[in-house]
């Protein structure tokens, strides 16, 4: 079986990154093929990134607290290029009760402070949305 | 199929799936490839390698926005090691080339070497043909930093760009043994550190001391970011560079010569490939008790099946 | 070896095999390796032959060369540390209400967070600043909102700390401009600029230019202040953000104290004398959860400054070899699962940081890892200082846990790791070349993955997160930015712009660019433009265009 692709980004302005990082390496040791791409990704930047790598995840991770607007950009984006079977998830300081906005706007899970890398390897592994055999 | 339809009217995405199923080696990928072929030879594949840590990156980078400034459609394809122990790869290749993330003309695709030797990955050939395919007018193809015997992106490519930087000097000496023949031509990046003019007449004197080569590649001094930055140095040079070598290759001879090789190479890979899969076959249907029991060399043994094979015949068959 | 030490060694080992095996025989140690929070072995027993051999040199006293237990005599029995709470958020006129209502509280001194546009040099209406304006601190497009930041608060008397790096010269001049507005003269003027660009490409993000520009900006605002503003500390050299991104304690002493010696290195290069600028450096350091490895990191970060200034740089005052530092208690060692247990770890970090000997504090709130604090939490996080202050004894006496053998101990070992990393950053040519190869990085996110190994494995056991947790309600009452403050930040930009004379903008760029372009010091021409209120962005573009831009080197 092929490996799952995932594109691990870090959107907006915040240079934290010590989370996107652990996360990349993560699922490298849990055999994926992680596309990292450094900091300060615009929404447009990353839907083009995860195109062209057709990845089966857009993984994102943010601390600056502008979740609430750069997050569905993504997911619209990317709905927008006619893609609807890549899962896409989010990470970082979010709280809980923006949760529910962003999974209505796509984000289908948004790991907190405190997750595991376990929890998020086997969340994705669960959910992927492409048959890997296909 | 639909998907090379698309792919040929220049969807992005449709061109990222068919690669995808390439790369997988997916049973539709031959008749993808099929399909494309007609379409294919039409970019100049550059392929770019050199030992880690020699900025490959950066200057495919500033050589794309070079190439984008003359308005070409740019494909670029950065392979990196995948994990022999977890089958995972971090590609990070894409941290370099952000000032190409919102261009139209450029598509980059980052691959894992998935077990394959050599710097590329296996199936790196079938996605430079569906780039070319896709209308890319110059494919960058980033190896793996590579080592001894990492040199199989000559086979793909119509130009090697050999990327080393100062201060490796020892590191020279180990690698030119396999390596430096496989340059067309040779770039000192990071030009800015020191010790850079000694490496330059260094590899200069070594190249002219090599006899099999009937001309001598150029030496290229580049800072592909000038202190950590966007700035570069030395660029439109290699620019030109690559441009001469297509015109020089072409009229020379050895543009057509590379072409047919690569043809023939990707012939007899594909005929090995099949020819392992019906031997393997084969042989399980063989007794090899013989060997087991030290009586008979793998050597002779082999030998033995293989004529027989050959003419057809079942002596010493099992079944 | 004395005869006293070998003697020692002889009775520890008779005292191992003896009392404690007979112990340990039947109740084993809970775990066969202690670790320290960097993941450094623990010994069960420290004994003085751990401990100092070279008192007077290695240790001495508090206010005297090396500086081991303290820059002052007298430590807290003097004054005690500044209590400086970061804050900043939303608009200049809704963080200048916080700022009054923390004096108001007994806070003394401010310390300013600027929003990541800011930080980054963008006007709020650049498309990058979308969704980012007044998030993570105070939106500043012009001397216009540094105006109404500071309106009201005399700032001859308190001291400002601005945590700003890549533009730290445009927002430094727009204080300068603020001051001289209010009447008070820029000598007057007491307080910080972060200043520390090397560990925006190490581990904070917030960069712009490439390394060398940025080197100059900073030597140019050193050379500058040593004039003109001379009671400004010049630069926070911080190991904050290099902890927070995941090093280990002596990772964190190596780092910065190597960012130090480049920053040095580039001011006597620029042709300042070490004795004008030394005395203006100051540090930033991390408090973490493992007391005693803490206290022992700032003890042996000290130590080793005064010896780097004095035997490396030939520094003659001892004021140069005096490192000064601000500590914060360390983000990431906060757990968003019951955050109320945030208070006693920031406890155990700020009693860290008091006995390790800091010069100021910031204590981060309960809630940070869930959102920006509430007024309540940041409150809370004030008293906390405040019990450990008055309350607790600890400023009593002067580096209190010095001469015990574990805290000696561990000091020298500190000290041994974080020098062998400085060997290592001289040998790859310094700081920003360690940088730019990625080395320093790679070090810390090695740290950092291991430590979420430990984590994740339950070798490290985290209150609330691997054990002891609890099914718990969505924390209510969280600080939310509302996202009207973009709209309404954008508008007044622009309103600003109307109204400002165009032509002594440009013609204060234009000279600007002619400046940056040369050799010449860039503050008085940033400080014409800002006083032609020329925004922000306006001014680092003009950088931009001269200077170029970083690119980022990441290995993982």
């Amino acid at each position: 079986m092929r490996p799952i692709r995932v594109l691990v980004a870090k959107p907006g302005l915040d240079g934290h990154d010590r989370g996107a990082k652990i996360i990349a390496r993560a699922l490298r040791d849990a055999g994926m093929e992680v596309i990292y791409t450094g900091l300060r990704q615009t929404p447009e930047q990353i839907v083009r990134a995860a195109v062209d790598e057709d990845v089966d995840v857009v993984a994102m991770s943010i601390l600056s607290g502008a979740h609430n607007h750069l997050l569905p950009q993504v997911a619209k984006g990317m709905k927008a290029e006619g893609i609807e079977d890549v899962l896409i998830v989010g990470g970082g300081v979010i709280p809980d009760m923006d949760i529910p906005n962003l999974k209505i706007q796509g984000i289908e899970a948004v790991f907190t402070p405190g997750t595991t890398t376990e929890t998020v390897v086997s969340y994705i592994r669960m959910n992927l949305k492409r048959d890997l055999a296909e | 199929m639909k998907a090379v339809e698309a792919m040929l009217q220049g969807s992005r995405r449709d061109c990222a799936r068919l690669i995808t199923q390439v790369e997988n080696e997916h049973p539709k990928a031959k008749e993808i490839l099929k399909e494309i072929y007609p379409y294919t030879g039409k970019a100049h594949v550059v392929g770019i390698t050199g030992p880690p840590g020699g900025g490959k990156s950066t200057l495919t980078t500033r050589l794309a926005e070079a190439f984008r400034a003359q308005n070409k459609r740019v494909g670029i394809i950065a392979v990196d090691p995948t994990s022999p122990f977890t089958g995972g790869a971090i590609l990070g290749d894409r941290i370099r080339m952000k000032s190409l993330f919102e261009d139209e003309g450029v598509f980059i695709r980052s691959m894992g070497t998935r077990g394959h030797l050599g710097g590329l990955s296996k199936t790196t050939a079938g996605v430079i043909q569906i780039l070319d395919a896709f209308g890319c007018d110059v494919i960058f193809v980033e190896t793996v930093g590579v080592g001894q015997s990492e040199v199989e992106i000559v086979r793909n490519a119509d130009t090697v760009l050999m990327v080393l930087v100062p201060g490796l000097g020892d590191d020279i000496q180990a690698i030119k043994a396999g390596v430096m023949e496989i340059g067309d031509l040779f770039i000192i990046n990071k030009f800015d550190l020191d010790g850079a003019i000694r490496a330059k007449t260094e590899i200069e004197m070594m190249l002219a001391m090599d006899q099999r080569r009937k001309t001598i590649p150029l030496v290229y001094p580049v800072t592909a970011s000038m202190a950590g930055s966007n700035r570069a140095e030395g660029i439109e040079s290699v620019v030109e560079g690559i441009r001469k070598h297509r015109e020089d290759s072409v009229e020379n001879g050895q543009w057509e010569a590379r072409r047919k090789e690569q043809a023939r190479n990707e012939i007899l890979y594909f005929m090995r490939g099949e020819l392992e899969a019906i031997l393997k076959a084969e042989l399980k249907r063989w007794e090899l008790k013989s060997v087991y029991q030290r009586n008979q060399s793998p050597r002779e043994r082999g030998e033995e099946i293989l004529q027989a094979w050959i003419k057809g015949g079942h002596h010493g068959k099992k079944d | 070896m004395e005869n006293w030490k070998k003697h020692l060694q002889v009775e520890r080992e008779h005292w191992e095999q003896t009392t404690v095996k007979k112990v340990t025989d039947r109740f084993p140690e809970r775990k066969e390796t202690f670790l320290t929070g960097s993941r450094e072995p623990v010994e069960r027993l420290y004994t003085p032959a751990e401990g100092d051999d070279h008192y007077l040199e290695e240790i001495g006293f508090p206010g005297q060369y090396p500086f081991t237990r303290g820059v002052q005599p007298t430590m807290y029995r003097g004054r005690l540390w500044t209590m400086r709470m970061y804050a900043g958020f939303a608009t200049a006129e809704e963080s200048n209400a916080r700022y009054k209502y923390l004096v108001s509280q007994g806070s003394s001194g401010l310390s300013v967070a600027f929003d990541l546009p800011t930080q980054i040099g963008y006007d709020s209406d650049h498309a990058l600043a979308a969704g980012e304006v007044g998030k993570v601190g105070v939106a500043i497009d012009s001397l216009a909102d540094m105006e109404r930041l500071f309106e009201g608060i005399p700032l001859d008397r308190v001291s400002t700390s601005m945590t700003i790096n890549a533009p730290a010269a445009v927002l430094l001049a727009m204080y300068i401009a603020v001051a001289e507005k209010q009447g008070v003269s820029a000598d007057q003027l007491r307080g910080t600029i972060q200043n520390d660009i090397l560990k925006e490409y190490i581990a904070r993000g917030t960069y712009i230019y490439p390394t060398k520009p940025s080197m100059r900006l900073i030597t140019d605002i050193f050379a500058y202040c040593s004039k003109e503003v001379p009671q400004w500390n010049t630069i926070s050299i911080s190991g904050y953000h290099i902890r927070e991104a995941g090093s280990t304690a002596a990772q964190e002493v190596g780092f910065t104290l190597a960012d130090g010696i480049a920053y040095v290195e580039a001011a006597l290069q620029a042709g300042l004398d070490i004795d004008e600028f030394g005395p203006r450096l100051s540090f930033f350091f991390n408090a973490h959860n493992d007391l005693l490895e803490e206290v022992s990191k700032y003890r042996a970060a000290r130590r080793m400054w005064a010896k780097i200034m004095k035997e490396r740089f030939g520094a003659k005052n001892p004021k140069s070899m005096m490192m000064k530092f601000h500590t914060q208690t360390g983000g990431s060692t906060l757990t968003a699962q019951q955050p109320d247990n945030n208070i006693v770890r920031v406890t155990i970090q700020t009693l860290a940081a008091i006995l390790g000997g800091t010069q100021s504090l910031h204590t981060n709130s309960r809630d940070e890892a869930l959102a920006l604090p509430t007024e309540d939490s940041v409150r809370i996080a004030l008293r906390t200082q405040q019990i450990v202050a008055h309350e607790s004894g600890v400023t009593q006496t002067v580096d209190p846990l010095a001469g015990s053998y574990y805290i000696e101990s561990k000091t020298n070992q500190i000290e041994e790791e974080a020098l062998a990393l400085i060997e290592k950053i001289d040998e790859l040519g310094g700081a920003p070349k360690a940088i730019d190869i990625g080395f320093i990085q790679q070090a810390i996110s090695d740290s950092a993955y291991a430590a979420q190994k430990d984590i994740e494995s339950g070798e490290q056991v985290v209150v609330g997160v691997n054990q002891y947790q609890m099914d718990e309600e969505a924390p209510k009452d969280l600080l939310r930015v509302d996202p009207v403050v973009e709209k309404r930040q954008v508008d007044a930009l622009h309103i600003m712009k109307g109204g400002r004379d165009q032509a002594m903008v440009e013609a204060a760029l234009a000279e600007l660019k002619i400046v940056c372009q040369g050799t010449e010091n860039t503050m008085p021409a940033i400080l014409k433009a800002v006083y032609s209120y020329a925004t922000l962005g306006e001014i680092c573009d003009v950088m931009r265009d001269v200077f170029g831009e970083y690119e980022q080197h990441v290995r993982l």
